[in-house]
C-alpha cells in the first residue's frame, strides 16, 4: 500500500559543541502511519524530535513537509505544518484548570476576553471524537498522570496537528493504561492522523507501529517493516551488539536477616497513605527486587527506610536494632548504602569536586577530619584510589562532579556508597539513563556485592533489570504488596498482572519473615 | 569572544564590574556638567591621600567586613539574607544599652559582653528568619525583609519608651558611652590623624580569619556549603538540612550584629534614631556581591567602597560634585555583576576536559524554590 | 467627634495612606504572576516620587489643578522606564532577580537625590503646591450617611486605585494576554512550547509593575509627603510587597491587603485622636504589616501559592 509521504527528514546533523547527537540521520512518515523510533536513551530520539518540532535547530540536514522543503525556526512554525509533540515530561501549568491549559496559545476570544464557552464545546467535541475523557473544569495539579496526558494529546489536536509526536509516552502509565493508551493511538491513526512513538519499549512497537526507525549513538542504523523484523532483531540493532541477556550469578548464600520491614506505613507529601503496611524481609547475600510502576510507593518505601521520611505506622529494623524514625545519619552509620534513583538531585553535589562527593557521608569521620578540622590530603588519596578501583574516568579528582558524564556520575556515588561496607545496600534505579556499559558494570558490581554477603534492596522500574539481578521480587501495587515471586518461576506477563493489583495467592515465599 | 581561563575570569568579572561602574558614574556626571576626573581625582585624594582620610576609610571598612561575613555565610548556606540592616542596627542598640547599663564593669568584662550581647541580637533576629524557614519553609527574603521593619520600628520604641531617660541625651540619641565599654583606642585614633578609627579593624581581620578558616578547613563549613549547593544531596548524605540552615543563619545575624557593636562602639560612641533601614546593611550585601564570598574579597571590596564612601565626601567639597554619584556607582557596580552572563558571552572559558555533560533544555541544578537566593545554574555549553 | 465623623476620618485617612500601596501592589502582581520576582519595587516607588513631584513642581502653573494627575502619569513612565533595568537584567541577562531588584533600591535614592541637588542645589525639593488633597465624589457625597463617610473629603486616587484594581483582575483573569502572562509564571516551558513568547510576557509583567509602583510612588510623593528627600519613600515599596504575599498574588486579594495596611498606617498615625487607640504604642501599628505578612506566611501559605516558576529565570536553548 503506497501512501503519501507527510514528513522527510534527511541527513540530519545536530552538533553541540562537537558532541554530534544526531549524526545523518534520516526518517519518513506517511499518512496514517505509525512510526516506532527506536533507540537506547541517549541515542538522539529527543533531540531529533526536538528538531522536528521546532525546539532545536538542526546543525545541518534538510526537512520536507507534504514534500516542501522547511525550516522549523520555532514551535510556531511547527504547529502551523501540523506537527505536534505529546513531551515526556508533561508541559502542564498545574494552576490551570484543563481546558486552559490545552487552548493557552490558541485561545477562543470575544475581543480582548477569552470565550472560556466556547472553547469549551471545541475542547468536548475532541475529546468525544478521540475518545479521550477529561473534566475542563478541573485544576491540572488534581488529576491523574494518565488523564494529564489526555490533555496533553488535546492540547496537540486543538492546534490541529495532523503529525503527533509522543516521546516515551508509557513510561508513566499502567499496564491498563497503557492498553487504553494503544487503542487511542490506533483511533488516531485511523482518523487520518500521522504518528511518531519515540520508546525503547518493543512489545509496544510489535503491537502499534506499522515501521520502525532505529538509531544509535545518534546514528541511522535503518527503518524496518515492524511485521517482518524480530523482537531480537530489533533489539541487537539498538544495542549495537548481539544482546546478552543473562549475567552469571552464583547460587545464593543466605545469612541471617538484615532489613526487616514490619507493616510499614507511610504517607506521600500531600498526606495520603502511599506505603500501605509492607512487610518484608532481606537476609544476607541476597537481593530482593522491587518491581512495580512507578509512583507505587518505592520513593515513600525508600525514603522510610533510609530516614528521609516520617514513618507513621510500622517498623524498620536493620541488623537486629529498630530504626524507624531515626535520623538519616544514625541509619547510614547503621550500616546502610542508597544509590538514588535521581543521581544528579540526590546523589551528587555537582558543583562540587569528585573528591568532596566521595566522602559526603564520611567527612566527619577519622581521617577526613579530626576535631571538626578537614584533611584534606586524606580525602585526595581516597578519591585517587577509589577512582583507579571503579574506573572513574575523570582527569582528576579536583574535577567538580557535574562535569562528569552520566556513567560516571554513577560510578562515583556507587564508589562511595560500597565503599563504606555497609550490610544493606539500597539500589534505587541505579541504570537510569546510562548506557549499555555502564548498566553492565553496575549490575556486577551488585552482584559482587551479593556473592559478599551483602542484603540488597534493589527497586527498578525496569522488568529486566528486576528478573536479571533478583533473588525475590516482590511486586509493589498501591503501595502494597501484590505479590513475592521467584524470577525463574515467573514471567514478565505474570510479573505485569501483579503490578496492576491482580493478587497471587499464597505469599509463601517470603519465607524469612515467618 | 575571549577565551581566558576559569581562573582568569573569576578575577575578570569583578575588576570589570568596578571600571564599568565607575564609567556610569562619570557619565552621569558628565551629562550633568561635572568633570568625572576632576571628581574621581579628589576622590581618591581625600580619602587615601592623607593620614585622617586612610584611618576613616579604614574605620569606614570595619562594619562592612561584618555585614558582608554576615551576608557571606547564609548565601553559602543557600539563602538571601536580605535582613543585614536590621541585624545590624539590633547588634547597633544592644551593645550601647549594655555598655550604658553597666558603666562600671572593668572593660575587660564589659567590652567583650556588648560585642557578644550585640552578636546575640543580630543572631536573634536572623534566626528567627532561619527557624522559620527550617520548619515552616517561609522564604527568608520575605521574612527578613519585613524584620528589617520591625527591627527599624521596634528599636525606635525601645529606645524612646524603655530605655531608661538616664542612659540617654533626648529622644533620638543616647548618652555617649564610657571608656570601658569603647573600642576607641587613642594611639591608633592618632595614628591616622585623629581620625574616628577604632579596634574595631582588628576584629574585623579576626571576623575575616574566622570565616575563610570556617569555610574552608572546617566540617561546619563543608556542611554549609554541601546544604547550600544541594539541600537534596546534603540530606540524602545524612546532614540535617533544618541544623544547617539555622546554624548559617545564627552566625550570619551575629556577624551582622557585631558590623552593628562596631558603628556603636567605635564609630560614633552612640546610638541614635534610623529613620531608615541602616546602610552598612546594605553595603554589606554589596560587599559580600563583589568580593564574590571570598574572604580576601571582602576584603578588598569593602575598602573600595569605604574609599568611594569616605572620598565622596572630599569630592563634594572639592569637586562640587553630589556625594550620591558614591552610592549610584556602588549601585552599577553590583547591577554589572548581577548580570555576570554578559561575561559568559564575553569571555570564554577554556575548557579542561573532554567529558561533559549538557544538561536537558531547562533543566536546573540547586534549589529550584521561587526566589531562593541566588540561582545555581549549570548552563549548557554555546 | 461624634462616631460618624470619626468613621468618616478613619476612611479618609486609611484610603490616602492605601492608594500608592494599592497601586504598588498590583504592579508586583503582575510582575510576579509572569514570573519575575520584583522586590525593586521601593526602587520604582522612589523614582515615581522624584520624577512626579520635579514635574509639578515646574509644571504646576501652567496646568493648575490637574498637574498632579500629569505628575502620576509622569512618575509612572519613568517608573516604566527604570524597571527596564530589572527587566533587562532578568529576562536577557539571567540575573538574580533579588539581587537586580535590590540594585534598583540602591539606585533610585542617590540618583533621586543626585538630580534633586543637580537642579536645586540642595537635598530636598521645596514643597508641592498643587497636591492630590480631599475631594468629594460627585454624585456619590450625597448619598446619607455612607457619602459622608466615604465620598466627602476623600481620596480621589484610592478610588482611581480600586478601579484599576478590578479592571487588573479582569485582565489578569479574563483575557488571553491574563492568561498567557499567567503561563509564563508557572510553566514558562509549556508556554514557550506552545508559541508564546515568553520574553514578551515578562516585559509586560516588569514593565507593569515599573508603570504602576511608579504610580504608586508618585501618588505618595503628591498627596502624603509634598516634597521629595532621600526619605520619601521608606519602606511603602517592602509594605506593598507584602501586600502582594498577604493578597495572594491576586489583585483583589493585594488591594484588600493595602487597604488593611493602609488602616494600620493610618492609625499610627491619627490614632492619638482616636479614644482608646490613642493609649495604644504606635509601634504595634507600625510594625503590624510586617508582623502579619510573616505570620500569613508562616500559618496559611504554602509555597503552591506563589507562581510556580515565580523566580526562576527562563533559558531558551537554541
Amino acid at each position: 500500500m503506497e501512501q503519501k509521504t507527510i514528513i522527510e527528514m534527511n541527513h540530519i546533523v545536530k552538533d553541540f559543541n562537537g558532541f554530534k547527537a544526531n549524526n545523518d540521520i534520516n526518517l519518513k512518515l506517511a499518512k496514517g502511519e505509525i512510526l516506532a523510533l527506536l533507540g537506547e536513551n541517549g541515542a538522539g530520539k529527543s533531540t531529533l524530535m526536538s528538531i522536528l518540532s521546532g525546539l532545536l535547530e538542526p546543525t545541518s540536514g534538510e526537512i520536507k513537509v507534504n514534500g516542501k522543503p522547511v525550516k522549523i525556526a520555532n514551535p510556531t512554525v511547527a504547529k502551523e505544518l501540523g506537527i505536534g509533540m505529546v513531551h515526556q515530561h508533561f508541559m502542564l501549568a498545574h494552576s490551570f484548570t484543563v481546558l486552559e491549559n490545552i487552548i493557552l496559545g490558541h485561545e477562543t476570544t470575544k475581543g480582548p476576553m477569552l470565550d472560556i464557552k466556547k472553547a469549551r464545546e471545541k475542547v468536548l467535541a475532541l475529546s468525544q471524537r478521540y475518545h479521550l475523557t477529561i473534566n475542563p473544569d478541573e485544576k491540572v495539579a488534581n488529576i491523574t498522570v494518565a488523564q494529564q496526558q489526555r490533555v496533553e494529546i488535546l492540547k496537540v489536536l486543538y492546534r490541529g496537528a495532523n503529525i503527533l509526536i509522543f516521546d516515551e509516552p508509557t513510561a508513566v502509565l499502567t499496564p491498563q493504561e497503557i492498553t487504553e493508551f494503544m487503542h487511542i493511538l490506533k483511533g488516531l491513526a485511523h482518523e487520518g492522523k500521522s504518528i511518531i512513538l519515540i520508546t525503547h519499549k518493543l512489545d509496544e512497537i510489535k503491537q502499534v507501529a506499522d515501521e520502525v526507525t532505529i538509531i544509535r549513538a545518534g546514528k541511522d542504523v535503518g527503518t524496518y517493516q515492524v511485521r517482518e523484523i524480530s523482537d531480537q532483531r530489533m533489539a541487537e540493532l539498538m544495542v549495537g551488539h548481539a544482546v546478552q541477556m543473562k549475567l552469571t550469578k552464583k547460587a545464593e548464600h543466605l545469612g541471617s536477616n538484615v532489613l526487616q520491614v514490619k507493616d510499614l506505613q507511610v504517607k506521600e507529601s500531600r498526606g495520603n497513605l502511599a506505603v500501605k503496611g509492607l512487610s518484608f524481609s532481606i537476609r544476607a547475600g541476597e537481593i530482593l527486587g522491587i518491581a512495580g510502576i512507578d509512583g507505587n510507593g518505592q520513593d515513600e518505601l525508600v525514603e522510610a527506610i533510609t530516614g528521609l521520611r516520617h514513618v507513621d505506622q510500622g517498623s524498620v529494623i536493620i541488623k537486629g536494632q529498630d530504626m524507624t524514625n531515626k535520623p538519616t545519619r544514625r541509619i547510614t552509620e547503621q550500616g546502610v548504602a542508597s544509590i538514588p534513583a535521581d543521581r544528579q538531585k540526590y546523589g551528587l553535589i555537582l558543583q562540587m569536586s569528585v573528591a568532596d562527593n566521595l566522602v559526603l557521608q564520611s567527612y566527619y569521620h577519622q581521617p577526613f577530619s579530626h576535631h571538626g578540622i578537614i584533611n584534606f590530603a586524606a580525602i585526595k588519596k581516597h578519591a585517587q584510589a577509589a577512582i583507579k578501583k571503579f574506573d572513574i574516568r575523570t582527569p582528576n579528582s579536583n574535577l567538580v562532579a557535574g562535569e562528569l558524564s552520566g556513567g560516571n556520575q554513577q560510578k562515583v556515588i556507587i564508589a562511595r556508597e560500597l565503599e563504606r561496607n555497609s550490610d544493606l545496600i539500597i539500589a534505587f534505579q541505579p541504570t537510569r539513563g546510562l548506557d549499555v556499559g555502564a548498566i553492565e558494570y553496575i549490575h556486577k558490581q551488585l552482584l559482587k556485592e551479593r556473592a559478599a554477603g551483602k542484603a540488597i534492596l534493589l527497586v527498578s522500574y525496569e522488568l529486566s533489570e528486576i528478573m536479571q539481578l533478583s533473588d525475590r521480587i516482590l511486586v509493589l501495587h498501591n503501595g502494597q504488596k501484590s505479590g513475592v515471586v521467584k524470577p525463574h518461576e515467573t514471567n514478565e506477563t505474570e510479573l505485569g498482572l501483579l503490578m496492576t493489583g491482580v493478587k497471587k495467592e499464597g505469599t509463601k515465599l517470603d519465607q524469612s519473615l515467618s | 569572544m575571549i577565551k581566558v581561563s576559569a581562573k582568569a575570569k573569576h578575577y575578570l568579572v569583578p575588576i570589570i564590574s568596578v571600571f564599568a561602574g565607575f564609567l556610569v558614574g562619570a557619565i552621569i556626571m558628565l551629562i550633568w556638567s561635572y568633570n568625572p576626573i576632576t571628581a574621581y581625582a579628589s576622590m581618591f585624594t581625600s580619602a587615601l591621600g592623607n593620614m585622617n582620610g586612610l584611618g576613616e576609610t579604614i574605620r569606614e571598612a570595619t562594619p562592612l567586613i561584618f555585614t558582608a561575613i554576615g551576608f557571606a555565610i547564609a548565601s553559602k548556606a543557600g539563602f538571601f539574607n536580605i535582613g543585614l540592616p536590621g541585624q545590624a542596627q539590633a547588634g547597633w542598640l544592644t551593645s550601647v544599652w549594655v555598655v550604658l547599663a553597666n558603666p562600671n564593669l572593668p572593660k575587660y568584662i564589659l567590652l567583650p559582653l556588648a560585642i557578644i550581647a550585640g552578636a546575640f541580637a543580630g543572631a536573634i533576629v536572623a534566626g528567627i528568619a532561619g527557624f522559620l524557614r527550617a520548619y515552616f519553609g517561609t522564604n527568608e527574603v520575605i521574612t527578613t525583609i519585613m524584620l528589617n521593619y520591625i527591627v527599624l520600628y521596634l528599636c525606635q520604641y525601645l529606645m524612646q519608651q524603655i530605655m531608661p531617660a538616664s542612659l540617654r541625651n533626648d529622644t533620638d540619641t543616647t548618652r555617649n558611652i564610657p571608656a570601658n565599654g569603647s573600642l576607641h583606642l587613642d594611639w591608633l585614633s592618632q595614628l591616622f590623624g585623629n581620625s574616628r578609627i577604632n579596634a574595631g579593624i582588628f576584629l574585623g581581620i579576626i571576623a575575616l580569619l574566622i570565616y575563610w578558616f570556617l569555610m574552608k578547613k572546617t566540617t561546619v563549613g563543608f556542611e554549609i556549603k554541601a546544604v547550600g549547593l544541594n539541600p537534596f544531596a546534603s540530606r540524602y548524605a545524612g546532614m540535617s538540612a533544618k541544623k544547617n540552615i539555622i546554624l548559617s543563619m545564627l552566625l550570619s545575624g551575629a556577624f551582622a550584629g557585631i558590623g552593628g557593636v562596631v558603628q556603636g562602639l567605635g564609630t560614633y560612641q552612640n546610638y541614635f534614631t534610623q529613620t531608615s533601614s541602616i546602610a552598612i546593611g546594605w553595603d554589606g550585601l554589596s560587599v559580600a556581591l563583589l568580593g564574590n564570598s571570598t574572604a580576601w574579597g571582602i576584603l578588598i571590596a569593602s575598602l573600595l567602597f569605604s574609599t568611594l564612601k569616605i572620598g565622596g565626601l572630599g569630592m563634594q567639597t572639592v569637586a562640587g560634585v553630589p556625594y550620591e554619584i558614591v552610592s549610584i556607582v556602588i549601585a552599577a557596580i553590583i547591577f554589572f555583576i548581577a548580570i555576570k552572563y554578559v561575561f559568559d558571552l564575553l569571555f570564554k572559558v577554556k575548557k579542561t576536559t573532554t567529558e561533559q555533560h549538557p544538561l536537558k533544555k531547562g533543566e536546573e541544578i540547586g534549589p529550584d524554590n521561587g526566589v531562593d537566593g541566588p540561582n545555581l545554574k549549570l548552563q549548557k555549553k554555546g | 467627634m461624634n462616631f460618624e465623623s470619626l468613621l468618616a476620618l478613619i476612611v479618609s485617612s486609611t484610603l490616602v495612606y492605601s492608594a500608592p500601596l494599592i497601586l504598588t501592589s498590583l504592579g508586583g502582581v503582575y510582575s510576579e504572576n509572569s514570573g519575575i520576582v520584583n522586590i525593586g519595587l521601593e526602587g520604582i516607588m522612589t523614582v515615581g516620587a522624584f520624577t512626579s513631584i520635579i514635574f509639578n513642581l515646574t509644571f504646576a502653573h501652567a496646568f493648575g489643578s490637574a498637574t498632579p494627575w500629569i505628575g502620576a502619569l509622569v512618575g509612572a513612565i519613568f517608573g516604566s522606564i527604570f524597571s527596564l533595568l530589572h527587566a533587562f537584567a532578568t529576562i536577557n541577562l539571567r540575573a538574580d532577580h533579588i539581587i537586580s531588584g535590590t540594585v534598583l533600591n540602591l539606585l533610585a535614592p542617590p540618583l533621586g537625590v543626585f538630580l534633586i541637588k543637580a537642579i536645586y542645589e540642595k537635598g530636598q525639593t521645596p514643597n508641592i503646591t498643587a497636591n492630590f488633597g480631599y475631594t468629594n465624589i460627585p454624585g456619590l457625597a450625597n448619598i446619607p450617611v455612607i457619602g459622608k463617610i466615604f465620598f466627602t473629603n476623600t481620596s480621589a486616587p484610592a478610588w482611581w486605585a480600586i478601579i484599576i484594581t478590578i479592571f487588573l483582575w479582569w485582565v489578569l483573569y479574563k483575557t488571553r494576554l491574563g492568561l498567557r502572562l499567567r503561563s509564563t509564571g508557572e510553566n514558562p516551558q509549556a508556554a514557550d512550547t506552545l508559541g508564546i513568547n515568553v520574553y514578551k510576557m515578562r516585559y509586560i509583567g516588569v514593565l507593569t509593575s515599573g508603570f504602576m509602583a511608579g504610580l504608586g510612588g508618585a501618588v505618595f510623593a503628591q498627596s502624603i509627603s509634598g516634597n521629595f528627600s532621600i526619605s520619601t519613600i521608606v519602606g511603602q515599596g517592602f509594605m506593598a510587597l507584602a501586600a502582594v504575599i498577604f493578597g495572594k498574588w491576586n489583585p483583589i486579594g493585594a488591594m484588600l491587603s493595602s487597604l488593611f495596611f493602609g488602616f494600620a498606617q493610618s492609625l499610627s498615625i491619627i490614632g492619638n485622636q482616636l479614644p482608646g487607640i490613642a493609649k495604644i504604642p504606635t509601634v504595634y501599628m507600625q510594625i503590624a504589616p510586617y508582623v502579619i505578612t510573616i505570620v500569613v506566611l508562616v500559618l496559611f501559605l504554602g509555597k503552591s501559592v506563589a507562581p510556580a516558576a515565580d523566580g526562576v529565570n527562563y533559558i531558551k536553548s537554541k
